[in-house]
């Protein structure tokens, strides 16, 4: 009998304790060293895995040189679009002195032990730290080959190895004209003992760093070859399309499937913990038949309630006379009691979906002694864990082929794993007769939850008779996607979630009194991190109230806040830079007004100035003016992308996106519902950077939370009305 | 049922049922995955092909109207307007994550085959069909100029 005969309806449910126990984390947070080994690779893009005939040796868990010399960099993150798989091998090359068309990368097998993200403890992108975490990692590893390469050539050649240089990927000895490429030497160098601490570069002498150099992914991703989860095919493949509970919290509680499977070509119908699959021979079977399903619904602990009741009740929280407190400096109160005038706001942010262009999909592969997972998979250790709880093999046994994803902004980074153990659960069901692809339907996507969390914001903010600010109390309510999570702990502490209130808490503005508190609701509505997290929510809460108080105080928004951060250079060498590009002092044409804003995220600061226009009620944004720091720039025109792109995503969500619930239900279940923006409202784009020294940040989310505010002080400056509620949807008046 | 239609330039017939959309026996049948799945009604231009040189949403082309027609996909499209398409896209590093941008070749190319200098507003009315989660419209709209413009020199 096969392993896999006990239904989805009997297996053990996965507990926490259990999940925590597969996962390796424990009580005290996140540990290296959950699992081991997966036996295979997953191979990345077009420009990847080494012809036939081509021998190749691992110099260390990041470099493999093919006798072909080609360098193939093993990349332990994800690329969802930020551009890893062209920064990570330009590290790489860098230290190594490869030329850049000899580089290649292999996405990392999940392997904790190797390739965890180093500010993790686990393997895993997000945050924006692929860079930030890899940049020593990466540098050294490099450093350590090119010395191994640099011995090798010395010993074959018997010359003295310091007289032996590398220059474009050529090992060089001047003296007696030999030459040679790295990968007539690799196997040789493979023998060595690597030295422990190799001498890096001093970064003027960088020769790929702070240059652009084309990203490795633009063939594959130009012809059609790349290849998204979407795409992988495995032999006798078959295909689920999955009907999920229209509340969230509800259950099966019968189905009439007759319909379903009367149709040709469908091979099973499933009930999963998550709803009920149907399988097919083809996608669009599967999806039809899924269709002719007959459900009834168990809502007895679904969440009921719908977007303007849950606003209703984090009003009701905001009204609280207290809250966990996450900043108290100074005396509130006595400076409220002593101020020349008050500004106080209430802010309202909606539900956002990441809706990510590929929808959540996993090609499953379940066999006794192992299962494999083709995805594109942002935090491997924890799909490996779930995956070891679902199916009760081993984690070392779970191999994660992780892929190319089209898009995540945080959506593939799912604490509990939920479409990857979706597609395990399809599996199971069917008793891992045949690898099955899980493709979730738009629909199914734009429902699944997840979504950024909602929030209601009070800031009160008081200015003296200089009009500097004397006073300031931020009030946020909203839930948190920590809880339940192996976050939680290391997260949430005395109340305060630190994802909640990043941006809010480290109000950057001099002020002597500050008092930021936080309500956490308790929502069935599942949440998660939506690209720069709590910082969409208070880079514009901050960015607009401080916009208000200097119009309050009279002074120009620009020289205002320069004058609140003296103890923050790199704020101020932003707001300089993209103030400075924008022409700020000098007048706008008629009709064009502008907002500006500056926001740190993620160790990287940005400023943008927005230039607007308003008529007749309908906002046009016609540029955006950005400066960013994010250190030492890798590959300045991937930074510009990824800013340009959050700027672009920054907009949508300001003009119009949001998810509403009736009763429960999600609204917007299409793009013809949720818009994000278009090309038509697209802006001009203009990234400028700030040279720096300092250690590389991450620019994939830190480019967006200061859109919003600019748009909005632009928008005030145009209308004088202030948008204290998002999306703008139809808010401005008409003339 | 059976349809026959050119693909790429050469006839193929696939055994499908008719109401399978023309994407689904393109990637399924014909294992061409180039073209994207992203919402299945229209609204997102993933899965932008040329019909008899029209771009069209082969997502909600039902198999059954292509017999004897030509389809081309992202695989296959080698007019001058690809060319300068691919070049473009690939010397302005476009992409980001990448899925969508087929469908934005596809729709961009169709453009400059009946309209080789197009302006902004053109470029708009072309390209606003398909959605871009990464928002590289920036550079799909500068794309679109310097292929507009490799094709006039």
């Amino acid at each position: 009998m096969r392993k896999w005969m006990s239904s989805a309806v009997t297996e053990p449910r996965v507990t926490r304790r259990r999940f925590l126990a597969a996962t390796g984390f424990g009580a005290a947070g996140l540990v290296v060293g959950c699992a081991e080994r997966s036996t295979t690779e997953s191979t990345a893009d077009a420009k990847t895995a080494a012809e036939p005939g081509v021998e190749s040796t691992d110099l260390n868990a990041f470099i493999r040189i093919g006798n072909d010399d080609m360098v193939t960099v093993i990349v332990k993150h994800l690329d969802k679009g930020q551009g890893v798989t062209t920064g990570l091998p330009t590290i790489v090359a860098e230290e190594l002195d490869a030329d850049w068309s000899q580089m290649r990368t292999e996405f990392a097998p999940a392997d904790a032990k190797r390739y965890a993200n180093l500010l993790f403890g686990i393997q895993g992108t997000g945050g924006s730290t692929a860079i930030a975490n890899s940049w020593m990692q990466l540098r050294t590893a490099a450093a350590t080959a090119r010395d191994l390469l640099l011995r090798a050539a010395a010993e074959q050649w018997q010359v003295p190895a310091g007289e032996v240089t590398i220059d474009a990927g050529r090992v060089q000895h001047a003296a007696s004209g030999r030459e040679s490429g790295f990968g007539a030497l690799v196997s040789a160098a493979g023998q060595l003992t690597p030295i422990e601490k190799p001498t890096l570069k001093r970064p003027g002498d960088f020769k790929l760093i702070g240059t652009r150099q084309g990203r490795m992914d633009s063939d594959s991703k130009t012809d059609g070859s790349a290849r998204f989860t979407i795409d992988i095919t495995r032999p006798g493949m078959r295909y689920a399309s999955v009907a999920h509970p229209p509340k969230f919290g509800a259950t099966v509680a019968k189905v009439d499937d007759s319909a379903a499977r009367a149709v040709e070509g469908v091979v099973d119908v499933a009930e999963i913990p998550r709803g009920v699959a149907v399988v097919a021979d083809s996608f669009w079977t599967a999806k039809k038949a899924r269709d002719l399903l007959v459900i009834e619904w168990d809502e007895t602990k679904a969440e009921q309630r719908g977007t303007d009741q849950l606003m209703a009740d984090f009003r009701a929280l905001a009204d609280a006379d207290e809250a966990p407190v996450a900043r108290k400096d100074g005396d509130v109160a006595a400076a409220f009691g002593a101020a020349s005038r008050t500004i106080e706001h209430e802010f309202e942010l909606p539900y956002l979906a990441h809706a990510t262009m590929e929808p959540m999909d996993c090609v499953v592969e379940l066999g006794e002694d192992r299962c494999d997972i083709w995805t594109g998979s942002q935090i491997q250790t924890l799909d490996q864990g779930a995956a070891a709880a679902a199916t009760g093999l081993p984690p070392s046994s779970i191999n994660i082929h992780t892929q190319f994803a089209g898009g995540s902004f945080g959506r593939r980074a799912v604490p509990d794993s939920d479409f990857v153990v979706e597609a395990i659960d399809i599996a199971k069901a069917t008793e891992g007769a045949y690898p099955v692809k899980l493709i979730w339907t738009r629909e199914n996507d734009m429902a699944a939850g997840r979504y950024r969390p909602i929030g209601i914001h009070r800031v009160r903010a008081a200015i003296d008779e200089a009009g500097r600010p004397s006073a300031w109390q931020h009030r946020i309510v909203t839930h948190s996607f920590m809880v339940g999570t192996p976050f939680e702990s290391s997260s949430i502490v005395d109340g305060i979630d630190s994802s909640a209130v990043e941006g809010a808490a480290n109000l950057p503005y001099t002020v002597d009194n500050i008092h930021v508190d936080l309500q956490l609701a308790r929502v069935d509505v599942p949440v998660l991190w939506w690209r720069s997290v709590g910082h969409t929510h208070n880079g514009w809460v901050t960015e607009v109230m401080i916009d208000q108080l200097a119009h309050a105080a009279g002074e120009d928004p620009v020289a205002y806040r320069l004058g609140l951060l003296e103890n923050h250079p790199r704020h101020r060498g932003v707001l300089e830079l993209a103030t400075a590009k924008a022409d700020w002092s000098t007048p706008t044409p008629e009709g064009l007004f502008r907002g500006v804003a500056v926001h740190e995220s993620f160790g990287s600061f940005v400023a943008q100035v927005a230039e607007v226009r308003v008529d007749d009620g309908r906002l046009k944004v016609e540029r955006v003016v950005a400066a960013v720091d994010c250190g030492v720039a890798i590959n300045p025109d991937v930074i510009a992308a990824q800013v340009e792109g959050a700027i672009g995503m920054g907009l949508g969500a300001f003009m119009r996106e949001a998810v509403h619930l009736d009763d429960g239900v999600v609204r917007e279940q299409n793009f013809h519902m949720y818009r994000p923006l278009r090309i038509n409202e697209m802006p001009k784009v203009e990234v400028h950077i700030v040279a720096s020294d300092e250690a590389p940040t991450g620019i994939g989310e830190p480019g967006l939370p200061p859109l919003a505010p600019a748009v909005t002080n632009a928008v005030f400056a145009a209308t004088g009305q202030v948008i204290t509620r998002l999306p703008l949807a139809n808010q401005l008046s008409k003339a | 049922m059976k349809v026959s239609f050119k693909i790429n330039g050469a006839t193929r017939s696939v055994e499908a049922p008719g109401d399978k959309p023309l994407l689904w026996v393109v990637r399924e049948d014909l294992g061409l995955t180039g073209s994207k799945f992203g919402c299945g009604i229209a609204q997102c231009g993933a899965c932008t092909v040329h019909l008899d040189g029209q771009p069209v949403r082969s997502c909600s082309v039902p198999v059954s109207a292509v017999e004897g027609k030509s389809v081309t996909t992202v695989e296959g499209v080698s007019s001058a307007a690809a060319k300068a398409v691919r070049e473009a896209w690939r010397d302005l590093d476009v992409v980001q994550c990448g899925y969508c941008q087929s469908g934005q070749m596809m729709s961009a190319t169709a453009l400059l085959e009946r309209n080789p200098s197009p302006s902004d507003e053109d470029i708009d009315s072309a390209m606003s069909g398909n959605l871009c989660r990464c928002a590289t419209y920036h550079r799909i709209r500068a794309a679109i100029h310097a292929a507009a413009d490799k094709l006039e020199a």
